[in-house]
């Protein structure tokens, strides 16, 4: 028999569990004080309302199988974001504006990289019914602070507006197939390729295209933009929106880029990464994606972002938890009895040998209970005794 | 890591990309043909140059195990070039990627009539696109060198390959047919790291960047 478990999936043991489950407390009590409500979505849902408004490569990332009971198919959540866009959509049904939050596993049929775990744990925060500036900033702001919680803060956090090119390519009189292309170069900043791309296009929307994916950088980029792209007025209002976004947030290190458009058929407005030294990809996501309750009967302004716990609390120093307290088998003794449980409520780790017990192979215990003189007293342990305890 | 790690293949790669990478201010301290270090530091003490095999460059640059990065077109469009920005053509190590055939065989015919090609190929993701986009069947026979051999054993139809001078073809009895894609080395930048490296890597390629274009 072999105990391998399938590729890219992996176990928790105690350390990186108890890792994942710290910073999952810390991110999901920041949320809570941020008046953000939990939810939990279920593992399974039928297919169509799973993958309602997402694109071909969620289709393809999600697990499917027969419902026994209705003969219906159903999806294990590759991603929970269209699940809690349903919740808000159509069974919260509220007015205004409506803050959610979740943390849950969600399956991929194929790894996000051949680094990556087909079992993330999916972390968020989304923001529905506002359409102004402001649920952006507060996204983008609460992104900040959650990774700051988990340990990672972002050493920078790159804003992208997918109306620039959606005007532009609309401009430019781009079918739907060039305009797949094109997107697929912008994104992967493949300046020779576009260039030969788009040479049949008109001016000045050839020349746009081609610059596009080298605006990027600090906030100077947006001059340069408002200065080189044809003033259409949407992209008029995208450099202005980003450009509110930088004079708001000071204190974060952000940065722009233009091309970055990531999720271009799922979002309509800003979209935002965060980046952290050593890790290869983007360690939160988020953006604007007005609408996506449309299809569960109502259309809704909607934001928010997420990332992935088990990458975070990887990439987050670990916190050296306090050594817990070896105590020995009470057996009716009643004051030791009640010592522990005084211990325990004041947040300490108390193992209680069993008999013939003589040390913990679990948790690691630098102090022991021990009886001297009638009086039950805390001791430090030395010695060898419990170098692997 | 906060310097900046370059990834390169030995040979041709390399040496045409040392001017590129002079114009950049950087020299590599050793020449990997004569040492057998895999690491290899600059005369900047925050960059250094990684030996890679050509077909790994992408898979570095990807898992940030080297920040950029020169690759062939042909490597790139097989791998996927996932996670990688490409900015730059450097225009070094030119050459096409062509399907050939044994001098006398109607490739012509036998890709209108409709048949099942075999094709021989080291590219099998470019050889899938290329006859899918054709609407062409075809059954690939993945290889590892010596293409040209397949079509004179019996092994496939057809090959598809890189072709610079087209001597090695015509040495062994075999014609180009089709133009697949012009191919030449490609710098490619892991995502993250233009990010978080902005302010050293954009100098670099910008100096890089003026060489290619003048």
């Amino acid at each position: 028999m072999n105990w391998l478990l399938p590729e890219y999936t992996a176990d928790a043991l105690p350390q990186e569990a108890a890792q994942i489950e710290r910073l999952r407390r810390a991110v999901l009590d920041l949320f809570r004080v941020h008046g953000y409500e939990l939810v939990m979505p279920p593992m399974l849902e039928y297919l169509d309302s799973l993958l309602t408004g997402s694109g071909a490569d969620l289709k393809l990332r999600t697990f499917k199988l027969v419902d026994q009971l209705s003969g219906r198919t159903l999806g294990v959540r590759a991603d929970i974001t269209p699940q809690v866009a349903r919740i808000d959509a159509h069974l919260l049904n509220r007015q205004g504006v409506t803050r959610l939050c979740y943390c849950d596993s969600v399956l991929h049929t194929l790894p996000a990289s051949q680094a990556a775990s087909r079992e993330p744990i999916q972390l968020g925060a989304e923001l529905y019914g506002y359409v102004g500036v402001e649920a952006d900033l507060e996204a983008i702001r609460l992104m900040a602070a959650a990774l700051a919680a988990a340990g990672t803060p972002a050493s920078r956090i790159d804003l992208g507006h997918v109306g620039v090119f959606r005007a532009l390519a609309k401009a430019a009189g781009l079918d739907a197939e060039s305009e797949a292309v094109v997107l697929q170069l912008l994104q992967a900043k493949d300046v020779p390729s576009l260039r030969e791309r788009c040479a049949g296009l008109a001016e000045p929307y050839r020349t746009a295209l081609v610059r596009l994916p080298e605006l990027y950088g600090d906030a100077a980029i947006l001059q340069i933009a408002a200065r080189d792209l044809p003033a259409l007025p949407e992209i008029t209002v995208a450099l202005e929106t980003l450009r509110q976004l930088q004079l708001a947030m000071p204190e974060l290190p952000l940065s722009f880029d233009l091309a970055d458009l990531r999720g271009y058929h799922y979002h309509n407005g800003v979209v935002f990464a965060a980046y952290y030294p050593g890790f290869p990809c983007a360690i939160a996501l988020g953006g604007r994606y007005d609408g996506a309750g449309k299809a569960f009967g109502r259309d809704r302004p909607a934001t928010g972002f997420s990332m992935d716990l088990r990458e975070v609390a990887r990439l987050a120093a670990s916190d050296r938890p306090l050594g817990a307290i070896l105590a020995p088998h009470a057996a009716g003794n009643t004051g030791l009895a009640k010592l522990v449980a005084t211990l325990r409520q004041q947040g300490e780790v108390v193992v209680e040998m069993l008999p013939g017990e003589t040390r913990s192979e679990g948790p690691q215990c630098d102090r022991q209970l021990s009886e001297c003189n009638g009086q039950w007293i805390i001791q430090a342990i030395t010695g060898i005794d419990q170098k692997n305890g | 890591m906060n310097g900046i790690t370059i990834a390169l293949s030995k040979g041709r790669i390399f040496e045409e990309t040392l001017p590129l990478l002079a114009a950049a201010g950087i020299e590599p301290l050793e020449n990997p043909e004569t040492s057998r270090k895999l690491i290899i530091a600059t005369n900047r003490a925050d960059v250094r140059v990684v030996i890679v095999r050509a077909t790994d460059a992408p898979t570095y640059v990807q898992y940030g195990a080297a920040d950029i990065g020169v690759v062939g077109k042909d490597v790139l469009l097989e791998h996927g070039g996932d996670g990688l920005y490409q900015p730059l053509d450097l225009k070094i190590a030119k050459c096409r990627m062509m399907v050939a055939v044994p001098v006398g065989f109607d490739y012509e015919n036998a890709v209108r009539q409709g048949a099942r090609l075999k094709i021989a190929t080291k590219y099998i993701n470019i050889a899938r696109e290329h006859f899918a986009a054709k609407g062409v069947h075809v059954d690939l026979i993945k290889l590892y060198g010596s293409m040209e051999l397949a079509p004179l054993a019996g092994l496939a139809d057809a090959i598809v390959d890189l072709v610079s001078t087209g001597s090695t073809l015509k040495a062994n009895n075999l014609v180009a047919v089709e133009h697949i894609v012009d191919i030449s080395s490609r710098l490619i930048v892991n995502q993250a790291a233009l990010k978080l490296k902005r302010e050293t890597l954009v100098p670099i390629l910008d100096a890089i960047a003026r060489v290619v274009e003048a």
